[in-house]
Order: C-alpha cells, then sequence, then structure tokens
C-alpha cells in the first residue's frame, strides 16, 4: 500500500497553478543574489513542480547548494484569463538528479501537454535537439504562501501555510 | 541568457507592463512579487507601489525580472523574452528604486531558441557528467544522425543514372547495379562519418551555434551521442565495406575500376580530412561535382558493362553539379564558424552577392547541359525531361539573396535545393528508361 502525500494550497493559487503558462522559479545563486527564471509550473497537488533541460542547468545548481526557492505567480497574460489573482509559494525544492535524465521527466508529460500541446510534436522530434530533452525534475514542497486576490500588490497578501495531508 | 548592458535592459524593462522584484527574505527564502511601473529617470527603474511590509531594505541586493510570453491556444505559447537585472535596492514611500548594475536577457526574436539552446550545449554536457549521465537516443536515430542517412540520395542518383544508361544500351544487370549501390552507400556513409570527426577536430562543427537538419554536420559528436572513437571505426568499417566490393567488382569486372575506387576514396576521406581538407581550400564544390556525378555514374556503368562511357560521363555532370550545389547551399548558414575555424568554403570567401550569383550560373549551366545533351546528340531526347528540376532550383535562387543571414529562414531553400537534385536526377533516370523502351 502507497502513502500518497498532499499538500492543501488556498484554491486560488491551485487555480493558477493549474493554468499558469509561465511562473517565475526564484532560486539563490552561490553570491546569495536572487535569480528568477521564468517557467512552466505543475501541480501534481503535493509539489509545484518544473522541468529543466540539462543545457540550462544552472538554475539545478543553484537549487542542489541552495534548496530555498519562491515561485511567482504574477503575469495575467499567463493566466489565460482565469479571474486574476497574484501569489508566490516559498518552499524547498529538490533536484531530482537521482533520475535518469532521458526519461524520468516524461513523468509530466500529461501536465506539460495540458499546458503547451505543441510539446508533443517536439517530442517526437526530439532527436533534433537531444540535449534539450536530457532534463532533471525540480520539486518544490511548498512552506508559505502569500495571495494578493485582485492581483494587488500594494496591499497586504493573505499568507498561509500549506496543510500537509496523508492520504493512502 | 545573455549579458545586457544596463541603459539597454532598463530600455526593454520598461515596455513591460511589471517586474517580478526579488530579495532574499531574513529566512533565507527568496521573496518574488510583481509590481509595475512608475516614471523615472534614466538609469533608473522604480516599480511600486508595493505593501510595506514586502520592500526589502535599503541597499538590499534585488533582482526585477521582466517576462513576456503570448499564449497561443491549442499550440501553447510563443513571443518568449525576458530582462533580468540586479543592484541595490532603495526604498522610499512604497516605492522600489533600482539603479542596475548588471542585466541579462534574451528575446527568441532576437536568439532563435535552437541558436539558444546550441549555445549552451557546453553546459548541458558538463553538468551531466557530473551527474554521471549521459545523453542517448535510440539506436535508430543514433544511426541515422550519424551516417546523415537522408543525403543519401546523393549516391543513389548518380548510380540509378549509371544503371540507367547501361540499361538503355541493353546491357543493365541488378545483381551488378546492386553491388554498386551498395558500395556507393557504404563509401557515402563512411565519408559522411569521417567528415563528421575532421569537423569535430577542426572545432568547425562546435563552433556552429546555428546548425539546420541540412547543415553544421550531425552534431552527434559535439552532443556526447557518439565518441569520436566510435565515429572513426565506423568510418573504418564502412570505408573497407566500399573497399571490399570495390575490389570484387574491379577483379571480376574491370580493373579500372580501381581508378574509380581510389579517386573517390582520396576525394571523400580529403574532403574535409587532412592533408587535402579540400573543403577548406575552396574546393569542396568541385570535389563533390566529380565524386558524386561523373565517378559514381561512370563508374557504375563500368562495372555494370565492363567498358567505359562518355555518354555517361556527360549524363552525369548535371547530377554532379546539382549536388555541389547541395554542399554550397548548406555551407551558407555554416560560415561564421567555417571562418572562423580556417575552413575558407567558397561561401567563406566569397561575398553574398557572389555567392548567389554562382548558384544561379552553376545550375544554369546544369540545366544547359540538360538541353545541349540531345542537341550535340550525346544523351536521348528524353532526358530533356531533367529540365523539370529546375522548378526547383528556380525555388531555391529566388529567395537566396533575402534569406542570405537567416540560417532558419534558409531550411526551406535548402529542401528545395536537395529537391532540385533529387528530381533531376530522377528525371533523367526515367528518360533514359524511357528511351529504352520506346
Amino acid at each position: 500500500m502507497s502513502i500518497m502525500e498532499l499538500v492543501e494550497l488556498p484554491p486560488e493559487v491551485v487555480e493558477l497553478l493549474r493554468v499558469a503558462l509561465v511562473a517565475e522559479l526564484t532560486v539563490v545563486d552561490g553570491r546569495g543574489r536572487p535569480v528568477s527564471y521564468p517557467l512552466i509550473p505543475f501541480w501534481d497537488g503535493s509539489r509545484v513542480l518544473f522541468t529543466s533541460a540539462v543545457l540550462f542547468s544552472r538554475k539545478l545548481e543553484h537549487i542542489a547548494a541552495n534548496p530555498k526557492v519562491s515561485v511567482s505567480l504574477s503575469d495575467p497574460v499567463a493566466m489565460q484569463g482565469v479571474p486574476f489573482h497574484r501569489a508566490v509559494i516559498q518552499g524547498d525544492a529538490q533536484v531530482r538528479s537521482d533520475e535518469d535524465p532521458h526519461t524520468s521527466w516524461e513523468r509530466l508529460l500529461p501536465l506539460w501537454r495540458a499546458k503547451e500541446p505543441a510539446i508533443d510534436m517536439f517530442v517526437k522530434r526530439r532527436f533534433g535537439i537531444p540535449l534539450f530533452f536530457e532534463r532533471h525534475t525540480i520539486e518544490v514542497e511548498p512552506k508559505k504562501v502569500f495571495l494578493w486576490r485582485d492581483g494587488d500588490t500594494s496591499q497586504a497578501p493573505e499568507v498561509s501555510t500549506p496543510r500537509v495531508l496523508a492520504v493512502s | 541568457m545573455g549579458a545586457l548592458a544596463v541603459d539597454e535592459a532598463i530600455r526593454r524593462a520598461r515596455t513591460y507592463p511589471h517586474g517580478v522584484v526579488s530579495y532574499v527574505g531574513a529566512d533565507g527564502y527568496p521573496m518574488s512579487v510583481a509590481a509595475g511601473h512608475v516614471d523615472a529617470p534614466d538609469g533608473e527603474l522604480v516599480l511600486g507601489p508595493l505593501a510595506p511590509k514586502l520592500l526589502p531594505k535599503n541597499g538590499t541586493e534585488v533582482g526585477v525580472i521582466f517576462s513576456h510570453i503570448r499564449p497561443q491556444p491549442g499550440i501553447g505559447y510563443d513571443e518568449r523574452r525576458y530582462v533580468d537585472m540586479w543592484g541595490p535596492a532603495q526604498v522610499k514611500g512604497g516605492l522600489l528604486r533600482l539603479r542596475p548594475t548588471t542585466a541579462t536577457g534574451w528575446d527568441e526574436a532576437e536568439t532563435p531558441f535552437f541558436e539558444y539552446a546550441e549555445r549552451n550545449v557546453g553546459r548541458g554536457r558538463d553538468y551531466l557528467e557530473k551527474a554521471g549521465a549521459r545523453p542517448h537516443l535510440s539506436a535508430f536515430w543514433t544511426v541515422f544522425l550519424a551516417t546523415r542517412l537522408p543525403f543519401l540520395t546523393a549516391t543513389i542518383i548518380p548510380v540509378a543514372l549509371g544503371g540507367a544508361i547501361a540499361g538503355h544500351d541493353g546491357r543493365f544487370h541488378w545483381g551488378w547495379w546492386a553491388l554498386c549501390l551498395l558500395a556507393g552507400i557504404a563509401a557515402h556513409l563512411g565519408i559522411n562519418v569521417i567528415n563528421d570527426v575532421a569537423d569535430a577536430d577542426s572545432g568547425s562543427d562546435a563552433a556552429n551555434v546555428t546548425p539546420t537538419p541540412f547543415s553544421g554536420g550531425s552534431r552527434v559528436i559535439q552532443y556526447g551521442l557518439v565518441s569520436r572513437r566510435t565515429m572513426v571505426v565506423t568510418a573504418a568499417g564502412l570505408y573497407a565495406v566500399a573497399a571490399v566490393i570495390g575490389l570484387v567488382l574491379a577483379l571480376t569486372r574491370s580493373t579500372e575500376l580501381l581508378w574509380f575506387g581510389a579517386v573517390g576514396l582520396v576525394l571523400g576521406y580529403g574532403y574535409t580530412a587532412g592533408p587535402f581538407r579540400f573543403v577548406h581550400r575552396g574546393l569542396g564544390e568541385p570535389v563533390v561535382a566529380l565524386g558524386f556525378g561523373p565517378l559514381m555514374t561512370a563508374g557504375t556503368y563500368l562495372a555494370i558493362t565492363r567498358s567505359f562511357s562518355w555518354e555517361s560521363v556527360y549524363a552525369s555532370l548535371p547530377v554532379g553539379i546539382l549536388c555541389a550545389l547541395i554542399l554550397y547551399v548548406n555551407q551558407i548558414p555554416d560560415r561564421t564558424a567555417d571562418a572562423a575555424t580556417n575552413k575558407r568554403t567558397l561561401i567563406v570567401r566569397w561575398p553574398a552577392a557572389r555567392v548567389v550569383a554562382g548558384y544561379a550560373i552553376a545550375a544554369g549551366l546544369a540545366f544547359a547541359l540538360v538541353v545541349a545533351g540531345p542537341i550535340l546528340g550525346i544523351t536521348p531526347a528524353w532526358t530533356l525531361i531533367g529540365l523539370g528540376g529546375a522548378w526547383w532550383a528556380v525555388q531555391t535562387y529566388r529567395p537566396l539573396a533575402e534569406r542570405y543571414d537567416a540560417p532558419y529562414a534558409l531550411m526551406p531553400v535548402m529542401q528545395s535545393n536537395i529537391v532540385a537534385h533529387l528530381v533531376t536526377g530522377l528525371l533523367l533516370v526515367a528518360g533514359y528508361l524511357i528511351a529504352a523502351l520506346v
């Protein structure tokens, strides 16, 4: 019997994660400086997931050295018309460097396809750009969530701590 | 991500409706919060207003990223671009003032994604090495890439033409023709593989950040998919197959074939590899025209019929010239990397206008030879149908000047050029076969 951990986030944040085409993943570099990367975010009910080609591996190295990250959901255009809020999720990231970079990220394909259907075309032609499809997955465990209803960041956010549920 | 001048980064940042301000909080987690622009003097960004508790302390090193995409329903998104900058924050009245000290950015309209990815191949390989992993593809795709299998039409056409001419003379033999084809394929694949090794050794493929499916080599060595040693062994094996078949043909059909084989191996090996390095000397095109024209066609005819034919030499000239033009056009997107590594192809040596004119003259010559053949009584009248391939040569020539500096926009041009060779060759073969039947 397997145990699957579920994490409860505010429903508005879950909806942003479901539709967002881009989020800014901010990591901390070796000099203690924040560095942000626009990436497609995915939510599996437990972790915010990203996948990064080894070609763009600097973020992976930063996370390996310092797992503290934030994920900003801020761009109304990228939210595709969903009632607009803004959110930031702070959390601990893990690069799944223990997994095979050739195939492990493929478990994210259903989530990826839902946001970027064209990915299937590129996957079929992965031989043309093979290193782009050598990828590692970044899993962010949410620790604190900031929510701005209507996206107005001049106002104080609603701050919450994600609740962890265990479902067998 | 490439470095940007700060002033340019600020100019670009002001075209985005908002940025995301990031800083590392007291708990060690980065905070990243969206903020709009407020009018600011030159050299400065002012963002906000932000809730007071969200603002960093004065002097805190902050990063601000401005990013843009355009959603494309049913596809995903495009128009990816972003600007990223850093500097010490100045906070006053709910606003964050930033005089950036460093900036980076990427705009796929300026640096297409495939070029951007290619520029990071070294980083990707380093990361994989540290992770104890290596990139791989299926055996089929690895062989497909490493040997550049689709370019085999360059061999199939002249060998088919040699067979068709023999057939027109009533002397065709499937078995000898098939052996010629097999030897030609093995030699051609060996040439492709050893050329990749030579281009890896000279650095010209590694320096090429705008490869396409038609240019820039197979890149299996650069991507770490196949080792240099495996490529050398593969090339040697393919050359050995070609040599053994060639020897069998020479011993059983005509010893003159030894000359064809020897010249073919020297031209093929020496195309990019030392000591000849013909392509580095601007001699790549005549070498290809000779090797993938008269040498293959007349060699096939000789192997099948045991006699030399000047007609087969003449009939193969348009095919050889059009094959050379495939290399010629495919070197256009490679020219910056080629020049940087002293691979002085004609494209590197000549200005764009001369290259384009050179295409027109050479393609014109190829089709003039198709026309002149029947007029001079060398080739059958039916070979005039070979002119049908001229349509694709025109489609290659017309956009060539306009797309000269755009590697990816040249892809359909390169494709049409390959089709010009393929169609012309197939029609010449068909012309001989029809002439044999009527």
